[in-house]
């Protein structure tokens, strides 16, 4: 594999990612741009966090790629064997043994360490952009710090269906600053934001990097007397009886009949080789 | 209370060619508290025109006008609006409201002005009404579609509304029966009784004769032809 | 006792001075000044292009004048709007001013509810108690006649009078000291007009708000100005008192206005 360049990114697109990434971790959840390059497979398929991942990557790094969770996906397998291609680079799917995580739509359960960085794939970066289409009015109410807009949001949510009804890419404040969509991860993570792991969001098509180094302080958007709730659904996993991990429901024949499992396929595997066991398995046993 | 001297008054009409109407010259009176005086003379020699510039709705041009001492001749418009609102009554032969804003809350509007509570206005409101025996029934209506005579009431309850030390009255009993314009001419007299000075135009002779005690006659206020 | 007292205040709640805009060679609007005192309603009316909206405009500092100052009372003193920093004046414009557009939809949120609507200016202000915003858009909507069982309605729902009143509600829950009024009953039908005239009149008296309204409906002005400014080609041609302006004008052009319109 020769014919590329380490990481695919010629050297100096990489330094002008990692200049914007840099920029990034030191004014935390503010969106910076930067120019985003044509990469060989289409916008929205996390086109943001591949280039920011290509200018993170160094040959001694374990990669892990995961979408919603699972490492066996497509999107996941694609990339994981993109830069396995053009990196080099060693893979797994265990969390605590990689290095760099890309991620799309979840957070993985096992906590992150200090030394670990984790990769969003970004669609909208914008949390304003619902509410207001304008983007030179929206920078101007993140310069000014005007976020009374994205309480609009979450009190149309409660007047219409008696609670927060938003259940995923759920608006925070980073460090008391600014108000960052964490991605639509499901809001069971966003408690896991606050992490040791440094994070880094990559948003291809609309050409924004933002950031948060480790131990931020992130805070998710709520009303005093509806106060943030990171709901979970009230089962066991069917496969490792985890009660503290985020469920995938699968409809598993005809009739309706449905389980639940860990959308996180490692930790689900790790509890396994443990001996724990779901409903699944005890009644295959 | 009200002091006029020397007033004059001419109107330009500046899209008939500039021309130049003189309406009043030498306009001088005084009206003391307590006292009802009547403005006299024949039709369009300027009685409502003086009454207008001491109401500040027409601007004068020569003299002096003053009110309780404040100068309406030469007053910027917050001390006008000041001025009306807490001194100076006037009851006009025309009433202009909003669109069907009910009879009550039109009497009311200029105690509610002054600060009065909502209630406490509403209830003096529903009192003049019911003096000036306007039914019941044409409370809550809006008085733009009343009869003459009885806007005409809605108009006096609302001049009367406010215990103004200064009134003016353009023409108050005009269209009213004999009954009702003795209750106005009641209301002239507990006005005076309690020491407004009021400045009136009465063409029924006797309305005037009943409670003026005496006559200035506009017809010594014509300016000369030059 | 059923009154009480109601001081008179020695400094104006706004001071406008020699405020000019150009367009080129055009006049916008020029060397316009005045002061405006808490408690007043003061008109601004011409025919279109007099400059009465470049004025507008200017004074709530969606425009920058050429030249001019547009002095508020902050606090006691008065600063120069003009020269505030874009975050103190943003922020004025949703505490102590506010803006009502001729043009419902220009004021609104289209696509939030009317509850929301109101809301939004408590929550950019910090409100983060539903209960207590959702209480005061209740109050607020009520104020207006909107009924109740609306309230979780789009705007997109409301004819347009109830869009209007919304606005207005939308603008007035942070009880500002200060409203421009764009031709706030423009495109209205007369009966729904009459209507939003009296809210406006009932409003300001009991909010104690100062206004500057601009239309070019010598009646609207006539039942809710207590001063009145006439412009023509950019500049102030008249003002004093509303009704001594109206019944006896002194201007040429003023005499032209008032007697072009019929009379009902």
């Amino acid at each position: 594999m020769t014919d590329y360049n380490f990481a695919y990114l010629d050297e100096q697109t990489k330094r002008m990612i990692r200049r914007a990434i840099l920029k990034a971790l030191a004014i935390p959840g503010y969106q910076v741009p930067f120019a985003s390059r044509e990469m060989p497979m289409p916008y929205g398929w996390g086109t943001g966090g591949v280039q920011v991942m290509a200018a993170t990557l160094v040959p001694e790094d374990t990669l892990k790629v995961i979408d919603q969770g699972a490492d066996d996906t497509t999107n996941a397998v694609s990339i994981r064997s993109f830069f396995e291609r053009t990196a080099g680079v060693a893979v797994t799917e265990a969390t605590a043994e990689a290095t760099v995580i890309q991620t799309r739509h979840r957070i993985p359960e096992t906590p992150l360490t200090e030394g670990q960085i984790l990769v969003y794939q970004v669609p909208i970066p914008e949390p304003l952009r619902f509410l207001e289409p304008r983007e030179t009015e929206t920078r101007k109410m993140h310069a000014l710090e005007e976020y009374g807009l994205m309480h609009v949001k979450l009190y149309e949510d409660i007047a219409r269906h008696g609670t927060i009804a938003t259940a995923y890419a759920y608006p925070v404040k980073v460090e008391g600053r600014y108000v960052m969509d964490p991605s639509p991860i499901p809001k069971f993570d966003n408690p896991k934001l606050d992490s040791a792991a440094i994070q880094l969001f990559g948003a291809g098509r609309e050409q924004r990097i933002y950031a948060l180094p480790p131990h931020t302080r992130v805070v998710s958007l709520d009303f005093e007397d509806h106060p943030f709730d990171p709901s979970r659904a009230d089962h066991p996993c069917a496969l490792c009886g985890a009660t503290d991990s985020y469920l995938d429901e699968v409809i598993t024949d005809d009739a309706g009949t449905r389980m639940f499992l860990c959308s996180d396929t490692d930790y689900c595997a790790g509890r396994q080789a443990a001996g724990h066991m779901g409903a699944a398995q005890a009644g295959a046993a | 209370m009200i002091v006029c001297e020397n007033v004059a008054k001419r109107f330009t009409l500046h899209n008939q060619g500039g021309a130049v109407l003189p309406v009043l010259s030498g306009a001088s009176l005084r009206v003391a508290p307590g006292e009802c005086v009547a403005l006299t003379g024949a039709s369009g020699v300027g009685k409502s025109t003086l009454m207008r510039m001491i109401h500040g709705n027409y601007l004068t041009e020569g003299g002096r006008i003053t009110v309780g001492g404040v100068d309406v001749s030469g007053a910027d418009p917050r001390t006008v609006l000041r001025l009306r609102r807490e001194r100076l009554g006037y009851v006009s032969q025309f009433l202009r409201v909003v669109p069907r804003v009910p009879a009550r809350d039109v009497v009311a509007e200029p105690l509610l002005a002054v600060g009065w509570v909502r209630d406490a206005a509403l209830a003096r409101a529903e009192a003049l009404l019911a003096r000036l025996n306007l039914p019941r029934a044409l409370w809550d209506l809006g008085p733009s579609t009343f009869s003459g005579g009885e806007q005409q009431r809605v108009n006096i309850a609302r001049g009367f509304a406010h215990d103004y030390p200064a009134l003016l009255l353009d023409e108050p009993t005009a269209s009213l029966d004999a009954a009702n314009r003795a209750v106005v001419l009641d209301m002239i007299r507990e006005a005076k009784a309690r020491g407004a000075a009021i400045l009136g135009i009465f063409h029924d002779a006797t309305a005037r004769d009943a409670v003026c005690d005496r006559c200035v006659d506009m017809g010594a206020f014509r300016p000369q032809p030059a | 006792m059923n009154m009480h007292a109601t001081p008179t205040p020695d400094t104006p709640l706004l001071s406008v001075r020699g405020l000019t805009r150009t367009y080129g060679a055009r006049i916008g609007c020029a060397d316009v000044s005045f002061d405006l005192w808490p408690g007043e309603v003061m008109g601004i009316v011409g025919e279109s292009g007099s400059g009465k909206s470049t004025l507008l405009s200017c004074m709530a500092g969606h425009l920058v004048p050429d030249t001019g100052e547009v002095l508020f009372d902050m606090g006691g003193t008065l600063r120069d709007t003009l020269t505030l920093s874009e975050p103190d004046r943003r922020r004025l414009g949703r505490t102590d001013w506010a803006f009502v557009h001729q043009h419902a939809r220009d004021g609104l949120r289209m696509g939030v509810s009317a509850g929301g609507n109101v809301g939004e200016r408590l929550m950019a202000v910090g409100a983060r108690h539903y209960g207590d915003i959702r209480a005061r858009a209740a109050d607020w909507l009520d104020r207006v006649e909107i009924a109740a069982d609306r309230m979780d309605d789009r705007p997109t729902a409301f004819s347009g009078g109830m869009q209007q009143r919304l606005q207005i509600a939308r603008n007035l829950v942070t009880g500002p000291r200060l409203v421009f009024m764009d031709e706030p009953t423009g495109g209205l039908d007369v009966s729904v007009q009459a209507r939003l005239l009296d809210l406006l009149r009932g409003l300001v008296r009991e909010m104690g708000l100062s206004a500057i309204i601009v239309t070019h409906d010598l009646a609207v002005v006539r039942l809710l100005a207590d001063r009145l400014m006439v412009m023509k080609d950019g500049r102030v041609v008249e003002q004093g008192l509303t009704d001594q302006v109206l019944d006896d004008p002194q201007h040429g052009y003023t005499q032209l206005l008032v007697s072009s319109v019929l009379q009902v």
